[in-house]
């Protein structure tokens, strides 16, 4: 694949990323909060294409799951009876981008069968419905703060860069203590400072405009240098001896060179703040229970006996690694296209 | 080199004081304070709980409070934890001798993978087994170091043999000094793993890019001329014209590396700063998170400083600029 059509690709995954986030809803089978207290820590339905008698079928089918006596987290297959996975059933009702109701999804099987992609969690909670769910969470939250870290940082970068002298002086000054401390450290010892009960929904905004605020001194620091050197260039001094004002010169010559810098910054910045909500989350700091964070989820898997023996537990950790690999394909073609400026 | 290593050390010291200001005044606005939980008992009365704060002096303003904790830090105490009950300063050097020697293994061990394996695939460039390098090492750094922590938890828990968490067995304070020595090694194995595979792939990544530009360079195509041999031609000559921002590299981790070790330690239970930090925050206990928060910047500071010496050290025009 060329370098230009592997961007395109990865520019397209990631709105299909953004996309399953609006239509969470209809894409997963399950709501992600229901429980299943019968249900709990149940592996990966395994899904059948030939059943007891040998007989093939050309629709995917599972069995429903019953508790082997005497066990809390056992299950076996209830073979009398196959279960094929229907394409729109009707299931809990939602609502897309908390708007349009619905009660159809994508996929699913019959009551009282149940459809564990990615198996369930001690509350018997379907978990690939709550990973598809989380990325209206992490993803999201990840990006709200890198765009917010990103525009504070163009912000100040460019007054730095551009008014020079004493400003310039005390922002910098001031970014370098941002940075003096390492991030993880800074972003929880800011955290501390905040209300730990929070209702999800603030502790989302408030884990958002934490990240934002630690992360906005490398942006800027960036956007100064190009501000500075765009500033000297002849084209702005020749502009500048016509008579283009400040505001000209800025909206012109400097803002469209640092720009670029601002864009490839946040698509750098946006792993690295869902990594931030993700941990601050499996912390237990971030977005709390019920909502499904990618972080929150993990969690479980900080108990021994979870981690020992439910290992499908650790799958919804795994949704981050192309998540990011998208991001870096998307990172290297913005930087190649708006600083580099090579097609 | 005296004159400028005291000069970046007394920016360094400055930096310290003032992130150490602002962290103490941020975290003291924290509404609620360590006593709020006793609040919500109704064994307790309001004014006990008056007496308590009292002792504590958390009802004193923050003029007060600030100037104590001053105080404090110049007796080197660094405040008074209210969870462990004694000061802080002990506290944290035993913690941050721990956090020490895992992130120094980690960035040992780290670089002495990474240089081997950036020269090889820089020797190698645009073949197969370069192209090959170039996708681990892709695949490794989008795989966060909270998935690397719990991964290999996971791994080490399914094939066993392995201590799962902690720096110490349960009867270490029964061992002989050769066998303590052993123990912790063993229970050091998993975090420095986790923390080494963090790091490593902006290493390899880096130190391959640097030789890559290095190898163009014309007094290495006039050695490879002379028919000075390819391993020689790396170690001897390009990789040392790449150290200058190879150390750079070095001092620009360094923020990184404290980060991830804060979330492999708290994953992997290792007695460090991070898992400190986290119980401090729920415990909310305020002169704790400023201590901790003060201990990493003061690595990340010292980390930067070891590097501008060795920036120094290495290359001569460093030497020349900065006189």
């Amino acid at each position: 694949m060329s370098r230009s059509s592997r961007g395109r690709f990865a520019v397209v995954l990631l709105a299909a990323v953004y996309a399953s986030a609006v239509l969470a809803g209809f894409l997963a089978p399950y709501d992600p909060v229901e429980q299943n207290r019968l249900l709990a820590f149940a592996p990966p339905t395994r899904l059948h294409l030939v059943d007891d008698s040998g007989r093939l079928h050309l629709r995917p089918f599972v069995y429903a799951l019953v508790p082997r006596p005497g066990t809390f987290d056992v299950y076996d297959e209830d073979r009398s009876r196959p279960y094929p996975i229907r394409l729109f059933p009707n299931g809990a009702s939602y609502r897309l981008a908390a708007l349009i109701p619905g009660d159809r999804h994508l996929f699913g099987v019959d009551e009282p069968a149940r459809l564990f992609l990615m198996g369930s969690d001690e509350y018997g909670r379907d978990l690939f419905s709550r990973l598809i769910h989380g990325t209206q969470i992490s993803p999201v939250a990840g990006l709200l703060a890198a765009c917010l870290a990103v525009s504070v940082g163009l912000v100040i970068g460019g007054v730095a860069g551009f008014y020079g002298s004493v400003t310039d002086q005390v922002l910098m000054r001031v970014a370098e203590l941002v940075m003096a401390v390492p991030w993880l450290y800074l972003l929880l010892a800011l955290r501390a400072a905040l209300p730990l009960a929070l209702e999800p929904i603030h502790a989302f905004l408030l884990v958002v405009v934490v990240i934002g605020v630690v992360g906005w001194a490398r942006p800027a620091r960036l956007v100064r240098s190009v501000v500075l050197s765009a500033r000297t260039r002849d084209y702005v001094l020749a502009a500048r001896s016509f008579g283009a004002s400040d505001a000209r010169v800025l909206r012109r010559h400097v803002l469209p060179e640092a720009l670029g810098v601002a864009l490839t910054q946040l698509a750098l910045l946006v792993p690295q703040c869902i990594l931030a909500e993700v941990t601050l989350s499996f912390f237990g700091l971030g977005v709390g229970e019920p909502l499904p964070s990618w972080g929150n989820m993990l969690a479980g898997v900080q108990r021994f006996h979870v981690l020992a023996s439910y290992w499908w537990m650790f799958l919804p950790g795994l949704a981050l690694v192309p998540l990011f690999l998208i991001y870096y394909a998307v990172t290297d073609v913005l930087h190649r296209r708006l600083v580099l400026r090579s097609p | 080199m005296t004159r400028y290593l005291v000069t970046r050390a007394v920016h360094s010291c400055l930096l310290f004081v003032a992130v150490s200001a602002l962290l103490f005044l941020f975290t003291e606005l924290v509404p609620g304070d360590f006593l709020e939980e006793l609040r919500l008992s109704p064994a307790i009365s309001a004014s006990a709980l008056n007496t308590l704060r009292e002792r504590y002096g958390l009802d004193a303003p923050l003029t007060v409070r600030y100037w104590r904790w001053i105080q404090s830090v110049v007796r080197g105490e660094f405040g008074f934890s209210l969870l462990y009950e004694r000061p802080v300063g002990p506290l944290l050097r035993e913690r941050a001798a721990n956090t020490l020697l895992l992130t120094v293994t980690a960035t040992v061990v780290a670089w002495c993978l990474a240089v081997p394996i950036g020269a090889w695939s820089a020797g190698r460039r645009g073949r197969l087994t370069d192209r090959a390098t170039g996708v681990v090492v892709t695949a490794l750094l989008a795989l966060p170091d909270l998935l690397l922590a719990l991964g290999l938890l996971l791994i080490a828990v399914r094939v066993g043999g392995l201590p799962v968490g902690g720096m110490t067995s349960p009867q270490y304070s029964t061992f002989g000094a050769l066998h303590k020595a052993e123990d912790v090694l063993v229970h050091l194995l998993l975090p420095a793993c986790a923390l080494c595979l963090a790091i490593l792939p902006t290493l390899v990544r880096h130190v391959r890019a640097t030789l890559v530009e290095t190898l163009d360079a014309p007094f290495i195509q006039a050695a490879k001329a002379i028919g000075v041999g390819d391993r020689r031609l790396i170690y001897r000559h390009a990789l040392r014209a790449a150290a200058n921002p190879l150390t750079s590299l070095l001092g620009l981790s360094v923020a990184s590396l404290l980060s991830a070790s804060m979330t492999i330690e708290a994953v992997m239970s290792w007695p460090g700063l991070g898992p400190l930090l986290l119980t401090a925050i729920q415990a909310r206990d305020i002169h704790l998170i400023v201590g901790v928060a003060l201990a990493s910047t003061c690595f990340l500071l010292a980390g930067n400083l070891l590097a501008d010496g060795l920036l120094y050290l290495a290359d001569p025009r460093a030497r020349t600029e900065s006189r």
